[in-house]
Order: structure tokens, then C-alpha cells, then sequence
């Protein structure tokens, strides 16, 4: 067994299982109750999943040029996916887009409804409570 | 609490502060240099002037950063975060194939320290470990209010809490300055009297 048949079976593992991870995160996309736990199935089974696929790449391929171009598809990775997850859990927030039965503990509403929305940074982006789930209203003018 | 006003104005002058950044330039010149896969001179002037652009037409403020790295802990950290990432990953997998419906929470979680900078790292690294989203982030308290995946059994959510000032202090004791390592260890103190 030689060191390339090594490198090309650990590449070829870690393909599969990114594979099964990325399909994981999105059978939870398809399967979770609400935006926000569907927000989970998109960012962690689906981030690991593509570190999976990007090592079994450079394993596989085994040049420079590869490895770095791959690492950088990863970090912008790790550096986008919880942006996005974040931006777009708080607009559902806001949208009243939340199932709230599915909640136990609510403290975003609570402290929303404290201090009537201000967050206090004075940019402009104060945010409303949900209403009741029963009353999707329209969207925040 | 008595540090926050003379932290509030330094955070303003730093917001204020935007044009010429040679670290900002720099890091951009080195993701152009990962792009294009071959350090040439013409890459390298390529890729300063690159960052040169980006920084004048998106101006961000710079981050007060006070601290310094060590580089074991910062090992540390980015260990725990993959061990954390694939935990996450294998309960999230778990529950998509489940039939069970899972029951969650939104917590609000005050930071111990009073930093953009860490509250960022934190809220990133927290965005993908176990259970938890970041959905809201307020910089005046430096407070984040995540979403918790399946925390139907109990002391779950006091579970999440714990992890979320766990990693923050990670974060601090690899990144931060002896200031601010005191500053947490003092404010972890006062909570565990109280």
C-alpha cells in the first residue's frame, strides 16, 4: 500500500461523510417546525460538511495551489455562515416569522418588550417584539 | 459597571477612525494572493491595490483590539471549536432523522467583558457550536440573545448559558490583554458571590 492509496482513501472518506453531512443539514432544512431551528440544520451539519468536502479535495488533489485556494473557501466559510444564520434569524424574529410554542423560555420578547424595542447603540435598527403566533401580521412598514 | 463611560468614548473615537488601514489592506492583499494561487510580484501589487479600494469605498471601523494572542490557547480554542462544530453537527443530523419535535428557547446572555471584538468572536463561534444561533446582538451591553435547538429536558438551557461564557472566556484568555483577563476573572467572582 503506497502513501498516495493512504491520501486518496482518507480523501475519499472524508467526501463521503461531508456528503452525508451536507444531505443531513438539509433533510433538517426540509424537516424542522420553524425558520429559527431550521437555522441550525443550515449552518452546522452544512458548514461541516463542506470542511469535510474541502479536506477530502485537498487529500486528494495534493497540490499548493489547491490546498490554499480550499482554505480559503473555508474560512469565508466559518466567516459568512453565522453572519447570514444571524441576520436572517433576526429578521424572522422581527417578522413575527417564530413559532413561540415551540418556545419554552422567550427572553428576546421579554427584554424587547422592557425596554420597548431600544436597543440602545442609537443605530437606527430597534427591533419589535413577535406577536402572537395566531396573528401573522403584515410585514414592519 | 464603573469602566463603561472611559470604554464608550475610547469605542467612539475608534468608530470615528476610518481611511487608511495597512492591516485591513494587507489581509485583503493575502486572501487576493490565496486566489489567484501564485505569489508573483504583480499579484502582490495587484492585491494591495486591491485592498487599497476595498477599504476606501467600505470604510468599517477598526476594531479596538488591546489585547495579544497566545498562541496555546488560541490552539485551545480553535480545538475546542472543531470538537464543539462536530457535536453540533452529530445532534443537529441526530434530530433531522428523528421523529421527535424538538422544544427550544431564546436566552439573552450578558457578556462578562465590554468589547466589540470579543463580543464578534464570541456570537461567531457560538453561531456553530452545539444547540445555539445567534439571533440578536446588542453592543451597548454587550449582550447576545441566541436560539436554543432541543433543550426539552432540564437544566438544558442553563447548559446553553454555561457554554456561551465558557467560550467567551476562551476567547478573552487567548485573545485578550492581562487587563482584561483580570477584568473577567473579577467579574466571575462577583457573580459566583451574588
Amino acid at each position: 500500500m503506497t502513501w498516495s492509496t493512504v491520501l486518496d482513501a482518507a480523501g475519499g472518506v472524508c467526501l463521503l461523510l461531508g456528503a452525508f453531512m451536507c444531505l443531513a443539514g438539509a433533510v433538517g432544512l426540509v424537516r424542522f417546525p420553524d425558520t429559527l431551528s431550521r437555522l441550525h440544520a443550515a449552518t452546522k451539519p452544512q458548514t461541516l460538511g463542506l470542511i469535510l468536502v474541502l479536506m477530502g479535495l485537498s487529500l486528494t488533489l495534493r497540490t499548493w495551489a489547491a490546498v490554499t485556494t480550499l482554505v480559503f473557501v473555508g474560512a469565508t466559510q466559518f466567516f459568512t455562515s453565522p453572519v447570514t444564520a444571524q441576520l436572517v434569524g433576526r429578521s424572522a424574529y422581527r417578522h413575527r416569522n417564530v413559532r413561540t410554542d415551540l418556545l419554552i423560555v422567550d427572553e428576546l420578547s421579554e427584554a424587547l418588550a422592557r425596554d420597548g424595542g431600544a436597543d440602545g447603540d442609537g443605530d437606527g435598527d430597534d427591533a419589535r417584539p413577535p406577536a402572537s403566533p395566531d396573528a401573522p401580521g403584515p410585514l414592519q412598514p | 459597571m464603573t469602566d463603561r463611560p472611559t470604554k464608550q468614548g475610547r469605542r467612539h473615537r475608534a468608530s470615528r477612525r476610518g481611511g487608511f488601514q495597512p492591516r485591513a489592506i494587507i489581509a485583503v492583499a493575502v486572501a487576493w494572493l490565496f486566489l489567484w494561487d501564485r505569489i508573483t510580484w504583480g499579484n502582490i501589487v495587484n492585491g494591495l491595490i486591491v485592498g487599497l479600494v476595498v477599504t476606501l469605498a467600505f470604510p468599517l471601523p477598526s476594531i479596538e483590539f488591546a489585547g495579544h494572542p497566545r498562541p496555546l490557547r488560541v490552539a485551545h480554542l480553535i480545538l475546542r471549536f472543531f470538537i464543539d462544530l462536530v457535536v453540533a453537527s452529530i445532534q443537529v443530523t441526530r434530530l433531522a432523522f428523528s421523529p421527535k419535535r424538538p422544544r427550544n428557547a431564546v436566552i439573552e446572555v450578558p457578556l462578562r467583558s465590554r468589547s466589540d471584538f470579543y463580543l464578534t468572536i464570541t456570537a461567531e463561534l457560538n453561531a456553530l457550536v452545539p444547540g445555539s444561533v445567534v439571533l440578536d446582538a446588542r453592543r451597548s451591553t454587550s449582550t447576545l440573545f441566541l436560539h436554543l435547538l432541543d433543550v426539552g429536558r432540564p437544566g438544558a438551557i442553563e447548559e446553553g448559558r454555561a457554554h456561551v461564557y465558557r467560550v467567551e472566556e476562551r476567547v478573552v484568555r487567548a485573545l485578550g490583554s492581562d487587563e482584561e483577563i483580570a477584568d473577567l476573572e473579577r467579574r466571575k467572582r462577583e457573580e459566583e458571590l451574588a
